[in-house]
């Protein structure tokens, strides 16, 4: 079957993102030929303000340089202006002749900066900021001329301003509105903006009109007249006052325009063989300038242009940042508030610090930050999520940092941080490092930054600091996608909750059945989503699907962890910590035998042998005769105890006996990450219930049950869940919880990040409040581990034996 | 020199799955792709040396068990941005016994 043809008419930073997109789904579906009216290839656009500021140049903001272009075979008309659309014939044709035949049309136009309607507009020396023409123009002028005068206190104006502050000039900034970005802040930050731009050398004249530009004798505009008669001298003045969608050739060709081209949630126009996406479409009624929009928007297009025909496009959430070097602030949502919300505001004056959060029904509809935006990322994310704040409210305006977060995701302000100075300690990458990526290779995404860097790649918890990063860097183009909509990995667009709910909805009962339901891009899925697929697969139908030992990462394939060097290290069970003399005198002799190189003691109260070799784990599981620790599992590790009332003069309850239990209750429990427990005697609380899953404090009247505890990464104490009064209640609530979370906690979460996803008050509601649903919870647990086998003694028996065997020559 | 030797049959390596051969030289991978394609690689990653043959594969490719790093399996090349290259071995399959020439 011969290609199809698409033809694009608009070659800015939203079209070729489509193409992009679609290149990845359906490579071979079309011929591709572009239509570009400047003679440049796709740059980032929102990147001129550093070029302006001479922070960067030309060269480095290229998106997709010629190459990119003949490497996808795509035709690349530049510096041809598409003058008519034949929706008849189905061709476009350019305004030199130059024809192109279309199967479908991808409309691309973007926008025009908007010229105010007055005497003068068309002197030289009178431009707009848009594209780099206009950057050139302005550049050239400020080596030339000494006065400039920006028309418009909008974001683009300001950087506008900045820029040729910075190159020398004097700027004055005329602006309709009383204060400076009326759209993105209130007036109190408007306020604080406009006195550290003064101070910067900005001059501001606020709820002024311009009435005319005025000619000098030379031709060329010499001054801007204001209504109010103030006249100021300038050599080049620039308008940003706003943008136009254009519309002129999708209206000319009969296609339905408003404000911009209308289209529909697939991003299709009235005519359903032309799609538009970009600053020139008018979607629901609203016009985006913004780009993070404008490449969700992207996404959708390429889905239908492909033929998916899955994705839909359902509007955006905006945030607004200003790209000026040295100052924050960050707004989104709905700032201002109304009569039904309510507002948290921090303002600090002299320090140079305010914060106004909105608050409507318990969850964050908007925000301004000025002066501190470090935590501009979290809000977003938690206003984008929807997500219930009322538990968090008191420490909300402080920042994420004081919501029980001593990791370094929100604690170091990436802005004030050093070049030098390290984002991600696993990978040893530096702040400089991971901005240069951002702007040379034209970064968005927080997987951009893992591919490109490796920051953020192996532990995660510079994530938050990777996001400021990005964030600060481009500013309002970076947008965090919703966590539940985050998609498993790069081989789907589906997020865990869809992938989730597919396989229980549609039955599906092995990975290779679920990637084809659900349209894998790619043939066998990644190191990512296999594991996450098999974890999905098996909680959902636990005596159905198989387990494929194929999509299990090497330490539970093997059973055993791997080591930098290749080796393996070995922890046998000891229930509750609880060990022998005959068992300690079988770890001594394998020890001697496999001439093991180190044996440690464990955080949870295990005794760890390291450096031993493949082929060697068989023999010493058969020697120690104990069963695995799966210190190595997304499973249950350890029931970490105190000595409880069995010796201890303070104890309560039998804190060994009832972790004992509690770990034989759960062992070989496959959760979706590691689990760990710990039970303590009495408040005292030895074992350190407060930093695990589950901890189980003795009281004298019976158990206190913490949940959502953490000593990792991210240290975060567990918080109450229920008194209890015995030890089957124990057992009862703590299996329930532990059920809920592995039916619903997304593959690599734990329990503290399921928690915070889904709030505390929600597992209460299902298993402490609910008592029928608690006991069907434990029911479930229970009945799937009922038949739970040693996988060491499973292994001895000779299961799975090729993968602990050696081939010779 | 180089000869042909017979290392095993193609069933005792699973599908998207590996086995390690023990060489003088040093440990060479060997997969078996979800087409039954089949593939040599010296077990170290150019990284930092970790054991390629204990990594999860899929397509063409295998990702290292210990930071991730992906590895074209018929040329050996890390996937872009890293770089690097682990040494390929040929290897071949005839009537289900599969050779590998070391």
């Amino acid at each position: 079957m011969s290609k199809k043809k698409l033809v694009m008419v608009g070659n800015g930073m939203a079209g070729v993102r489509t193409l992009e997109e679609l290149l990845k789904i359906a490579p071979d579906y079309y011929d591709i030929a572009v239509f570009g009216a400047e003679p440049h290839p796709n740059y980032n656009r929102i990147l001129l303000s550093p070029v302006l500021a001479g922070e960067m140049t030309i060269q480095d903001i290229i998106l997709n340089d010629h190459q990119w272009y003949a490497e996808h075979g795509i035709t690349l008309h530049l510096g041809k202006k598409v003058s008519r659309i034949d929706r008849v014939k189905r061709r476009v044709i350019a305004e030199d002749g130059t024809e192109e035949a279309y199967d479908r049309l991808l409309l691309a136009t973007g926008s025009t900066p908007f010229m105010l309607p007055i005497p003068g507009n068309e002197l030289p020396g009178v431009i707009s900021y848009r594209d780099i023409a206009d950057t050139d123009a302005m550049i050239d002028a400020a080596r030339r001329y000494g006065h400039a005068v920006v028309i418009g206190g909008g974001l683009l104006g300001l950087e506008a301003a900045n820029g040729l502050k910075l190159r020398g000039m004097d700027v004055t900034v005329v602006h309709l509105a009383d204060w400076l970005l009326e759209r993105q802040l209130d007036e109190t930050a408007g306020r604080m903006l406009q006195k550290s731009l003064e101070e910067r050398g900005l001059k501001f004249l606020l709820g002024k009109q311009t009435e005319m530009l005025v000619a000098g004798e030379s031709g060329r505009v010499a001054a801007v007249r204001l209504k109010d008669g103030v006249q100021l001298p300038a050599d080049l003045v620039v308008m940003a006052i706003g943008i136009r969608p254009n519309v002129a050739l999708a209206e000319a060709a009969g296609i339905h325009c408003n404000r911009g081209i209308v289209v529909n949630d697939t991003m299709q126009t009235y005519d359903p063989k032309v799609y538009s996406v970009g600053e020139c479409v008018a979607h629901r009624g609203i016009a985006y300038g913004l780009v993070a929009p404008l490449f969700e928007q992207a996404k959708v297009a390429a889905n239908h242009l492909g033929n998916y025909g899955i994705g839909r496009y359902t509007g955006s959430v905006t945030s607004t940042k200003l790209k000026v070097t040295g100052i924050d602030l960050f707004s989104a949502g709905d700032f201002f508030g109304g009569k039904d919300t309510e507002e948290i505001i921090l303002n600090d004056a002299a320090g140079g610090v305010y914060k106004k959060l909105v608050i409507q029904d318990n969850k964050l509809v908007g925000g301004v930050l000025y002066g501190d935006t470090a935590d501009g990322p979290w809000y977003y994310q938690l206003l984008r999520d929807g997500q219930d704040i009322h538990e968090i409210r008191d420490h909300l305006l402080f920042g994420q940092a004081h919501v029980g977060d001593v990791g370094h995701q929100g604690h170091s302000k990436a802005a004030a941080m050093a070049d030098s100075a390290e984002v991600c300690g696993c990978n040893g990458v530096s702040k400089g490092t991971i901005v240069k990526a951002i702007k040379e290779n034209g970064l968005f995404t927080l997987d951009d930054i893992k591919k490109h860097t490796k920051a953020a790649s192996s532990c995660g918890s510079c994530a938050g600091l990777c996001e400021q990063l990005l964030s600060a860097t481009i500013g309002g183009a970076y947008t965090p996608a919703a966590s539940n909509r985050k998609a498993v990995c790069g081989c789907t667009d589906f997020s865990h909750q869809e992938v989730r709910d597919a396989i229980r909805q549609q039955r599906l009962l092995s990975i290779g059945e679920t990637m084809r339901f659900l349209e894998w891009t790619t043939p066998d899925g990644c190191e990512k989503c296999r594991p996450a697929l098999n974890y999905y697969l098996i909680s959902t139908w636990p005596k159905e699907a198989r387990d494929d030992p194929r999509s299990r990462l090497i330490n539970e394939r093997a059973h055993a962890n791997i080591q930098k060097d290749g080796t393996y290290s070995v922890v046998p069970r000891m229930w509750g910590g609880l060990t022998t003399s005959a068992e300690l005198r079988r770890i001594a002799d394998v020890a001697e035998k496999y001439q093991v190189p180190t044996i440690k003691v464990t955080g949870g109260q295990r005794i760890d042998l390291l450096g031993i070799k493949k082929e060697d784990l068989i023999g010493v599981w058969k020697d120690l005769d104990m069963p695995s620790g799966h210190a190595y599992g997304k499973s249950i590790r350890t029931v970490k105890t105190c000595v409880g009332a069995e010796h201890c003069r303070f104890g309560t309850q039998l804190a060994m006996d009832m972790g004992v239990k509690l770990e034989k209750m759960l062992f070989d429990m496959y959760a979706p990450h590691k689990v760990k427990l710990a039970v303590s005697g009495c408040p005292r609380n030895c074992a350190e219930a407060g930093i695990k899953d589950v901890g189980v404090i003795g009281v004298d009247s019976g158990y206190e049950l913490y949940v959502g505890g953490n000593g990792g990464i991210k240290t975060e104490v567990a918080q109450f869940f229920v008194k209890v009064s015995n030890d089957a209640e124990v057992m009862e609530y703590a299996g329930a919880f532990l059920q809920l979370y592995r039916e619903e906690g997304f593959y690599l979460e734990r329990t503290c990040h399921y928690l915070e996803r889904v709030g505390l008050e929600h597992a209460k509601n299902r298993v402490v409040d609910d008592a029928e649903n608690r006991k069907a919870l434990h029911a479930r647990l229970l009945a799937e581990l009922k038949d739970a086998k040693d996988p060491w003694a499973e292994r001895i028996a000779g299961v799975e034996k090729n993968e602990y065997e050696l081939l010779s020559v | 020199m180089a000869e042909w030797k017979s290392i095993c049959t193609i069933d005792q390596i699973p599908r998207l799955g590996s086995r390690v051969v023990r060489a003088t030289s040093g440990d060479i991978a060997v997969f078996r792709t979800s087409t039954d394609e089949v593939f040599a690689l010296r077990d170290r990653c150019p990284h930092k040396g970790g054991p390629l043959s204990q990594g999860i594969v899929h397509g063409q490719q295998v990702t290292c068990p210990l930071h991730g790093w992906k590895l074209q399996l018929d040329s050996g090349e890390a996937v872009a941005p890293d770089q690097g290259c682990s040494r390929r071995y040929p290897i071949r399959v005839e009537s289900g016994t599969v050779f590998l020439e070391i």
